[in-house]
């Protein structure tokens, strides 16, 4: 278990690490206009597991993140919610979103956006400001309930917005870039934390990101796109092995092979296209 | 002009620096600075201006002197009391009906398309329009006692706060809007927890720009149709040669204008500091 690392070609094995996909794509297109942003896309996300989608821009990876949220329409292609006996919707939705950097509400309090998804599902009070604190504790913002997102760093936004999705416990947490704009210092903080906050929980999470390191450092499993028409390129085991620090991770051998691959397909993919 | 600029340079760069104490206290220092300035600035204007019209006839402008006196007269007899009372009561319901209606009517008109098909023509012709013009209408239909006051008022006042209303209704970010689909809002949910808070700064920008318009409707309808209130002070003044306690008035309506503005500005800050950016 120490650092074993396989870097295979993810052929379409379906459940690749033995476990039951929590949500599942299967042919999912996508076109804006003319232009084909997603082209078949089929994806399994491992139920309990950290999957990462990483491209580069235009690949449609937020797209197909947005449309596993309900935020788009696929043209085509389905979603299969692996375990529908979950979820219970309306009160116990099962999907949660954590969006780019501003995205809280600026006229609602910490605890308020942390409440958000509660309050609309109807929850009583109680229950909410149980749920929150718990919640605010998670992500270590005990004591701020009462500022408002202005008065908060970019750091600590985002770690509301990530309380405000798991308020819901949600089966499945989606994350679209939600670190992109902190900075590198606090980013790898925000990843330790996140990396607590998973061992913790154990949600099956879909993490968008254009950071091969993050999505390395995070993930039991790299999906790499290709842009022009979006499609899965390749996947990666991660197997580093758990729990895990940004540091802890970084100084293995096996994060250099694993990033050294993953850039060399995402450079050769760009050329392709580029020469095409 | 150079030594002030290198002045203001230093304290800038000073500022950020937590080893230079002394120049923490000389940044505070340009608050009272500038008040210092800018109250020299309006006694200089003054003394000016009793200078200058000591000179000349009283008919074409008098020394504020004369017009401190003729206040003190105006106070005291209380005809500036029952006068400023008589607008604002006008102004007040004009302006309250006003922002009664075309709050609701904004959220409406940017919550349901064919209202908006309907309301754009009649909203760019009438907005288009002079107010002024419908003026002697109010005045057919109402009469010149205080309905007729209240409908110039209230007509004035009306178009800014509908349209930044409506403005602030369909410019919702769409990163919220996705947020309270994601989070399965209903629509119900999405108007009162994302559209709803997001118009307060428009409102409240759109309160401040009808407050101007409904004192400029104020003194209009006070001329044109009985004569009464500070705009009729004015006109009774004017028309009989008191130059004096014509200004009056007119200074009364400038303190209220600065303080209704200065108090949606306030009160903005206190219900949505977070547009305070």
């Amino acid at each position: 278990m120490d650092g074993d690392v396989s870097t295979e070609a993810g052929a379409a094995k379906p459940s690749r690490r033995g476990g039951v996909p929590a949500i599942s794509c299967e042919g999912v297109t996508k076109r804006f206009g003319s232009e084909l942003i997603l082209d078949g896309v089929s994806l399994d996300l491992t139920k309990g597991s950290f999957t990462s989608l990483v491209g580069p821009s235009g690949c449609g990876k937020t797209t197909l993140l947005r449309i596993i949220a309900g935020l788009e329409q696929a043209d085509s292609g389905d979603l299969i919610t692996g375990d529908a006996k979950s979820s219970s919707p309306g009160v116990r939705p099962s999907l949660a979103v954590v969006f780019q950097q501003g995205s809280l509400f600026p006229w609602k309090s910490v605890r308020r956006n942390v409440a958000f998804g509660l309050e609309l599902a109807g929850v009583d009070r109680g229950t909410i400001a149980e749920r929150v604190d718990r919640t605010l504790e998670m992500v270590h913002l005990t004591g701020t309930a009462k500022k408002f997102p202005y008065q908060l760093s970019g750091g600590m936004q985002q770690r509301v917005g990530i309380a405000r999705a798991l308020a819901l416990d949600p089966d499945i947490l989606l994350m679209d870039e939600p670190f992109a704009s902190v900075d590198a210092q606090t980013r790898e903080e925000l990843h330790d934390e996140l990396l607590e906050i998973w061992e913790r929980t154990r949600k099956s999470v879909l993490f968008v990101t254009h950071s091969i390191d993050e999505a390395i450092v995070l993930s039991d499993e790299v999906v790499v796109m290709g842009a022009r028409p979006g499609r899965i390129l390749r996947r990666f085991d991660i197997d580093l092995p758990r729990p895990r620090t940004e540091e802890s991770a970084r100084i293995l051998p096996a994060f250099a092979d694993l990033h050294h691959d993953i850039r060399q397909l995402l450079v050769s993919s760009t050329v392709d296209a580029f020469n095409a | 002009m150079t030594k002030v600029a290198d002045e203001e340079l230093r304290v800038e760069v000073t500022k950020r620096s937590p080893t230079a104490p002394s120049s923490l206290r000389r940044t505070k220092n340009v608050a009272p600075l500038k008040w210092a300035v800018r109250l020299t600035a309006v006694a200089v204007f003054f003394v000016a201006w009793q200078i200058y019209a000591s000179g000349i006839s009283p008919l074409l402008l008098v020394p504020p002197s004369a017009i401190l006196a003729a206040a003190g007269h105006m106070i005291a007899d209380g005809q500036l009391g029952t006068d400023t009372l008589l607008s604002l009561e006008a102004m007040v319901t004009g302006f309250g009906l006003a922002l009664l209606i075309s709050v609701p009517l904004g959220l409406v008109w940017a919550r349901y398309r064919v209202v908006d098909w309907v309301i754009q023509p009649f909203v760019m012709a009438i907005f288009s329009t002079p107010l002024i013009a419908l003026v002697p209408l109010y005045v057919l239909w109402f009469g010149f006692g205080f309905m007729a006051k209240v409908a110039i008022i209230g007509s004035f006042s009306f178009f800014p706060l509908l349209l930044n209303t409506y403005q602030g209704a369909i410019s919702v970010d769409p990163m919220y809007r996705d947020v309270a689909k994601a989070f399965r809002a209903t629509d119900r949910q999405t108007w009162r927890h994302v559209v709803l808070p997001s118009c307060i700064p428009y409102i409240a920008a759109g309160i401040n720009i009808s407050l101007g318009h409904a004192l400029t409707g104020m003194i209009i309808a006070e001329f044109y149709t009985n004569a009464s209130g500070l705009g009729g002070l004015v006109l009774n003044n004017a028309d009989t040669f008191q130059t004096a306690r014509m200004f009056v008035p007119i200074f009364v309506v400038m303190a209220l204008g600065v303080l209704l503005m200065s108090s949606t500005r306030w009160l903005k800050r206190k219900i949505a500091p977070w547009a305070e950016r």
